[in-house]
């Protein structure tokens, strides 16, 4: 027995070294997910194509739809009937999924979409970009609705808030974005995966399954009269503020004493912590704030730094500053705010960033 | 004596006065009523169910489902 | 002194809702047949419908059995997720021709393609109902539209399409018929359709799928009378009337060809 215990707690703690993507995929399964229905793109295909050879061995379903339309309709359908369900993409086909997102919100239909950023705009190119996150963070589709969006940072990350995902898709009953990028998805990194619970198959009492001896059940997409969709929406409102209020996440560093803080999400975070940790040993006062959850936007937490005494916020984001919008919300005034970034493909180097930080901390 | 088949009843509520079930009835015994309800419908109502056969033309063709069709029992039926 | 049984009235999988179509619409002779069918199928316990965009979007408020509703001919992407959560449900769409010919002729080829268990009521009245009658996919060759006032011109905007025909060469497990509703005969024959149509996801053979050639007063700018004669006249001269496909094995008494033998036993039919 004891022997079994033992060889158990290696297994908790035991790495695999997992390409972003495929730890998305991972993630997704030791989560429940069931029913995945994908288009192949590029830079999602490692997911695309994890999840079409281990979701079966799972005993789930993975179908290869005609387009980013059918599959996003295919998980409303899935999601309807109680399953746990993911599709992924990028840029271009995630644009084509606002359709089906504005869809599930509306209908209060849990979902997980995966959106693996690509250089736009238009086809742009493979490389990897963060210029979805308006996109994303804004819904994606048309009418008054939110989708949370999760920004993961590394592997891990990748596997820890996708399998966070399905639960917060549940909670809510609403899609949840996870948006990463193809600089994540291609790196490979050391993950562990049993620390968190195997979902099996969840009870749903809302979801459509014939209605047996029940009354019946109706998955609406549209109300029936005006009052009903006024209503409808002062329903929804309810949703997003509590998800607002409740479901902001970030990461801060060094922030106490920094007189400069540098904000970036994602992959870029990740190259801005090296530059932030080069200033510091050359003592400049400088901090990091990663926002993790990218809707709601942490904008308590960053308010509260910046209220403490920080002057200044670097905003340094893989495209032309969609995220200075929220960064901007959030500080009120408080803060003087610069942006450094690019679309198109551009990867920073840790040296360039620093380069910023130095002359922007001297302005 | 009432020698009918058949009769039909209609949903005041349902039918729409399209006279589908006019055209279709092989008795030629539907009419509308002169005056029109309050949605300006002239439904349709079966007047003389002396002649009604029960063959069911008219709940077929109706696209109200608003109709529905009585048939009278066989005389077997009635000994028994 | 007079009794009298019951021998045709609304089926028990409709709602009391009454139709939202305007007089002489065949929407709701086709649900009245869709609903017949779920209960001599006695299907209404385990049957989900998925609704479209259109006239019949709301028709959830119809059919008294769980009910999804899909965006514009999104229905048999949504049909085929519902289909792998819930294999034992009986999942049928109701689409129109804008919903099924136009915006969603990518989602029904490969539902078709892939043999899909699942049934689609498709409803070809050759136009756009809800938004006003525009031209349709399926508008016939000189037909006046709101789009196209001055008729449907196939040096414009191309031929009518034949979707039950074209499915058919896509997909081999399948039973794809095309009946119509213009008059009480093709109206059993559109019922034996659309039962087959079921039978064939019940029985796990394949895809089903009854077109259904119907009318629309309002946008054909005719009575509901005369609707019916053009139908019998126009539309199945170009759109004929039969089985596409039938792979599946059934009884011969279930032939859409016999039908009219087989309702005779039933009391005032045919």
């Amino acid at each position: 027995m004891k022997v079994a215990r033992q060889k158990k707690d290696r297994v908790i703690f035991e790495k695999k070294l997992m390409r972003g993507n495929e730890a998305i995929g991972a993630g997704a399964i030791r989560a429940g997910c069931r029913f995945f229905f994908g288009y192949p793109i590029t830079p999602q295909n490692e997911l695309f194509e994890y999840m079409a050879q281990m979701l079966p061995q799972a005993g789930g379903t993975f179908l290869q739809s005609e387009s980013e339309l059918s599959g996003i309709n295919m998980i409303y359908g899935a999601s309807a009937g109680g399953g746990r369900c993911m599709t992924s993409s990028s840029g271009p086909g995630f644009t084509l999924m606002g359709e089906g997102l504005t869809a599930l919100a509306t209908a209060q239909l849990p979902a997980v979409v995966v959106c693996v950023t690509r250089a736009g705009p238009g086809l742009g190119r493979i490389a990897s970009a963060q210029s979805d996150y308006r996109l994303a963070t804004r819904g994606g589709g048309h009418g008054d609705y939110q989708c949370l969006v999760l920004g993961p940072a590394s592997s891990q990350e990748l596997y820890d808030l996708t399998y966070k995902a399905f639960d917060l898709a549940d909670q809510y009953r609403n899609p949840v974005i996870v948006l990463s990028d193809a600089l994540l998805g291609q790196m490979m990194e050391p993950v562990a995966t049993g620390h968190l619970p195997r979902i099996k198959a969840l009870q749903k009492e809302w979801a459509v399954r014939g209605k047996g001896t029940n009354p019946r059940k109706v998955i609406k997409v549209a109300p029936h009269t005006d009052e009903e969709l006024i209503d409808w929406n002062r329903q929804l409102k309810k949703k997003y503020q509590m998800m607002k209020e409740n479901e902001q996440r970030h990461e801060a560093l060094l922030t106490k004493d920094a007189e400069l803080i540098v904000v970036a999400f994602g992959s870029t975070a990740r190259i801005a912590l090296d530059a932030v940790l080069h200033a510091r040993e050359e003592g400049i006062a400088v901090g990091m704030f990663r926002p993790i959850s990218l809707y709601p936007y942490p904008d308590k937490a960053l308010n509260k730094i910046t209220r403490q005494g920080t002057r200044k916020l670097l905003v340094v984001e893989a495209n032309n500053g969609q995220m200075v919008e929220d960064v901007r919300l959030a500080v009120d005034g408080s803060a003087e705010i610069a942006h450094y970034g690019f679309g198109g493909g551009y990867i920073f180097s840790p040296d360039e960033i620093y380069r910023e930080i130095v002359g922007y901390s001297k302005k | 004596m009432n020698k009918a088949k058949g009769k039909i009843e209609i949903d005041p509520a349902r039918c729409k006065g399209c006279r589908l079930c006019i055209w279709a009835c092989p008795q030629q015994i539907i009419k509308t009523v002169d005056e029109a309800d309050r949605r300006g419908i002239q439904i349709a109502y079966c007047p003389e169910d002396a002649l009604c056969t029960a063959c069911g033309f008219c709940y077929m063709i109706c696209p109200d489902a608003a109709i529905a069709v009585y048939k009278k029992e066989t005389a077997k039926d009635f000994s028994e | 002194m007079q009794r009298m049984k019951r021998v045709y009235a609304k089926p028990k999988a409709m709602t009391e809702v009454p139709f939202p179509y305007c007089p002489g619409c065949s929407h709701g002779t086709i649900h009245r047949l869709v609903a017949e069918v779920i209960d001599e199928l006695e299907i209404a316990d385990r049957a989900i419908g998925i609704t479209s965009a259109g006239c019949s979007v709301r028709n959830w408020r119809q059919f008294d059995c769980d009910m999804v509703m899909a965006l514009h001919g999104r229905g048999p992407a949504v049909a085929t997720g519902l289909k792998r959560a819930q294999p034992d449900a009986v999942i049928f769409t109701y689409q129109g021709d804008g919903d099924m010919a136009a915006i969603g002729t990518a989602e029904i080829v490969h539902a078709a393609s892939r043999c899909e268990r699942i049934t689609v009521i498709y409803v070809n009245n050759g136009v756009f109902g809800a938004t006003g009658g525009q031209q349709a996919p399926t508008t016939l060759i000189g037909q006046p539209t709101t789009s196209y006032p001055a008729g449907r011109d196939p040096r414009t905007s191309g031929y009518p399409l034949k979707m039950a025909e074209m499915l058919s060469t896509v997909s081999p497990e399948s039973y794809i018929a095309r009946a119509s509703v213009h008059n009480v005969k093709n109206i059993i024959k559109a019922k034996k359709a659309i039962r087959k149509a079921f039978l064939v996801q019940i029985k796990d053979s394949g895809f089903g799928l009854a077109e259904i050639l119907a009318a629309c007063p309002t946008n054909w700018r005719m009575d509901p009378v005369g609707c019916m004669d053009k139908i019998k006249s126009d539309v199945i001269a170009y759109y004929p009337l039969g089985e596409f496909s039938s792979q599946m094995k059934l009884n011969p008494e279930e032939s859409l060809e016999q039908s009219e033998g087989e309702n005779r036993d039933r009391p005032g039919t045919l």
